[in-house]
């Protein structure tokens, strides 16, 4: 897993639908394994094939869709609702991208993401519609996330996106919430003793 | 100062706070299950670390189970292989686990309730969206990560932003035939799928209050699907009742102490929300759904939306939505035909579920060309069952009662709902595909679902209850007796 984000720039691809639950993003039947690895292969699994059969992509289904490549997904409000599946998170990272746009995600998706180093950027819906209009007319489009600045800039408009700063911390410097804790463990400790 | 319901709770848990930045949150109790544990404690192991508080983690086997002949090995061998795992790195590492085989065994947010180890007050987490359900007791309780399920079993502690926070007030009596799954099935088509994001919420007012434990359990283990971060209801008699006796209960002075703090856990009269809401119960009718998102629900006599009254930004939603189900714009949901039949989930596969469908079949057949999966929530709700002769009851209406697991709510296992067919089903999610690619499913509550089990259609329930009769006076005797035999 590439570990520390700073400024991404890249083509994207848009995924102009809302509600995207993370059963679409790897079906329950792809959770049976026991490592982190190659879930990417099955991301979308049922909008990509016909009838589970990978010699039948599914012709209007963005991502079988060469004209548009990059690392960075375009998507419809309230990303990565439903199940708390990390697996979604994997499967995305897996797949290639670095980046997720919304005008807005679930909860626990977005925690599931920053804890794999991919970045979940919230920006307003108009940005977002004109990030979805820009590209689709002309996919060779770029859009640059900059964690730094905290800001994303696509066909001439820049938004500044929000993010707490010790996320920002982490996800620059490659630093995970478990190690933060496992140092934490005196304090956890003396918490314990606190409260019993 | 005062406080919210949630503020008491969030508050005692708070380890440290980071500047600009998340709370360090202590976790009272954790359950895992098969799927999101095993890169958990993968991660531990290559750290060379063992699980920090192993007595305060509960596993259960429950997603990739089959639901039948669970006394033989798991024929699929990736699922084998998965509950394998967790049987290895629970006794590794010292965590107790209720698996297949154990009279404890069952969907992690039944068990938990039932054995007394949710309760007031406390912190709780799992690897698992529908871990809301806990907070019925008056619980901040949420579904987390991998990534989060190994911070727990390594530190006991997450780092977490506190959510804003919502009420949703559901004043009045509810309308005959109409039952919890609906009061959230309704709330959700009022808020929709998303109308909860960022908040925990927490449910209030008269119609809520007059709810069993079961029942409140429904409600909490839907807030998810609004979004929210957590549900949340004040603790009461109700739920002390609901408590006493079970087995990891507190007894004797340790008992009285914990109900004097459980007493303290509601929202004081000027707590400030960020977002309040209003609903009549008089208003809510029989639910279902017709489309792909929780959110979309309407009352079993009204009309699918058609697609120019909904919002431009919902209209290309609604079209793919009303695509993959099969069905029509401004037509009935009514009438529609029902190919399959699931009770079950964490939603809905309790005894009082189970009791409330046997109760309305009693005496009546299913259709034809229906198949019925009553899937039981535990081992000890399918031994209840049994104890009351609810199995008897399903068997001569032509239900099936298989064994416990998450079961065709998510179709991990082998219950997979067909391409095309139409299941209506009293689990939590409506998805495409959730119950198996291609599927069709209308979320309801047990009541409706048991309606169409008997007509073959989606059907208002009211209109087939004359001869209901709850089987209410053999509960108090088999719940002490279930308690007896635990304790």
């Amino acid at each position: 897993m590439a570990k520390s984000i700073n400024i991404i720039r890249s083509t994207a691809i848009p995924l102009k639908i809302e509600n995207v639950d993370t059963d679409q993003i790897i079906p329950a039947r792809f959770l049976k394994a026991t490592s982190r690895d190659g879930f990417g292969k099955n991301l979308f699994r049922d909008w990509r094939y016909i009838n589970d059969d990978e010699k039948q992509p599914k012709q209007d289904f963005i991502l079988n869709n060469k004209t548009f490549s990059g690392k960075i997904l375009l998507a419809g409000k309230n990303f990565g609702c439903g199940s708390s599946r990390e697996h979604a998170a994997w499967a995305i990272k897996d797949a290639g991208f670095d980046v997720v746009v919304s005008s807005f995600f679930a909860d626990i998706f977005k925690n599931n993401s920053l804890n794999n180093f991919l970045l979940p950027v919230t920006v307003s819906e108009s940005f977002l519609q004109k990030a979805f209009t820009e590209v689709e007319k002309d996919p060779s489009t770029e859009v640059e996330v900059n964690l730094e600045k905290q800001t994303i800039s696509a066909a001439g408009e820049t938004e500044t996106f929000e993010i707490n700063s010790y996320k920002k911390t982490c996800l620059l410097n490659g630093y995970d919430d478990i190690d933060y804790l496992l140092n934490s463990k005196k304090e956890i400790e003396e918490f314990e003793t606190l409260v019993k | 100062m005062s406080k919210t319901l949630f503020d008491k709770i969030w508050e005692k848990h708070v380890v440290k706070q980071i500047e600009g930045g998340p709370s360090v949150l202590y976790i009272d109790k954790h359950f895992i299950h098969e799927v999101t544990s095993p890169q958990a404690f993968n991660g531990l192991n290559k750290r060379g670390i063992k699980v920090f508080r192993p007595q305060q983690t509960v596993a259960t086997a429950d997603h990739n189970v089959p639901t039948l002949n669970q006394h033989l090995p798991i024929k699929e061998e990736l699922s084998r292989k998965q509950v394998e795992a967790l049987i290895e790195n629970c006794a590794e590492h010292g965590v107790e686990l209720y698996g297949l085989g154990h009279p404890f065994q069952g969907i992690v947010h039944v068990i938990g309730p039932e054995l007394g180890i949710t309760q007031p007050g406390m912190t709780i987490v799992c690897g698992d969206s529908h871990t809301s359900t806990h907070g019925a007791f008056g619980a901040i309780a949420f579904g987390i990560g991998t990534s989060e399920v190994e911070m727990v079993l390594a530190t006991q502690c997450l780092l977490q932003t506190k959510p804003k926070l919502m009420r949703i007030n559901v004043e009045g009596e509810l309308n005959k035939g109409v039952v919890s799954k609906d009061i959230v099935l309704y709330i959700l088509s009022k808020i929709s799928a998303s109308g909860a994001t960022g908040y925990a919420v927490e449910f209030a007012g008269s119609a809520i209050r007059n709810l069993s434990m079961e029942a409140r359990m429904t409600i909490c283990n839907m807030s998810i699907e609004m979004g929210a971060r957590c549900g949340l209801i004040a603790p009461d008699e109700t739920t002390f009742n609901y408590i006493k006796g079970r087995k990891f209960a507190p007894q004797g002075e340790a008992w009285d102490k914990a109900v004097a703090y459980w007493k303290t856990l509601f929202s004081d009269g000027d707590a400030r929300f960020d977002n309040e809401i209003f609903l009549d119960a008089d208003d809510i009718q029989p639910m279902i759904t017709y489309g792909t998102n929780p959110g979309m629900g309407i009352g079993v006599n009204d009309n699918i939306p058609t697609i120019e009254t909904v919002n431009e930004t919902d209209k290309s939603g609604l079209t793919n939505s009303l695509a993959y189900m099969g069905l029509k714009e401004g037509t009935p949901i009514k009438g529609q035909k029902v190919d399959y039949v699931f009770i079950g989930s964490c939603t809905n596969s309790r005894i009082e579920d189970l009791r409330m469908v046997a109760s309305f079949v009693k005496g009546k057949k299913k259709a034809d060309d229906v198949e019925v999966w009553i899937v039981p929530g535990s081992k000890q709700v399918e031994k209840q069952a049994v104890e009351e002769g609810i199995d008897k009851v399903f068997e001569a209406a032509g239900f099936m009662l298989r064994q416990p697991g998450c079961s065709a709510c998510l179709g991990m296992n082998e219950d997979k709902i067909p391409a095309g067919k139409y299941c209506i089903s009293t689990s939590n999610r409506n998805f495409e595909g959730r119950q198996g690619p291609g599927a069709r499913t209308m979320l309801a509550s047990p009541l409706t679902a048991a309606a169409a089990a008997i007509t073959g259609e989606v059907c208002d329930v009211r209109e087939l209850m004359e001869s209901y009769e709850p089987l209410a006076a053999s509960y108090e005797q088999s719940v002490s007796k279930l308690k007896a035999q635990n304790s």
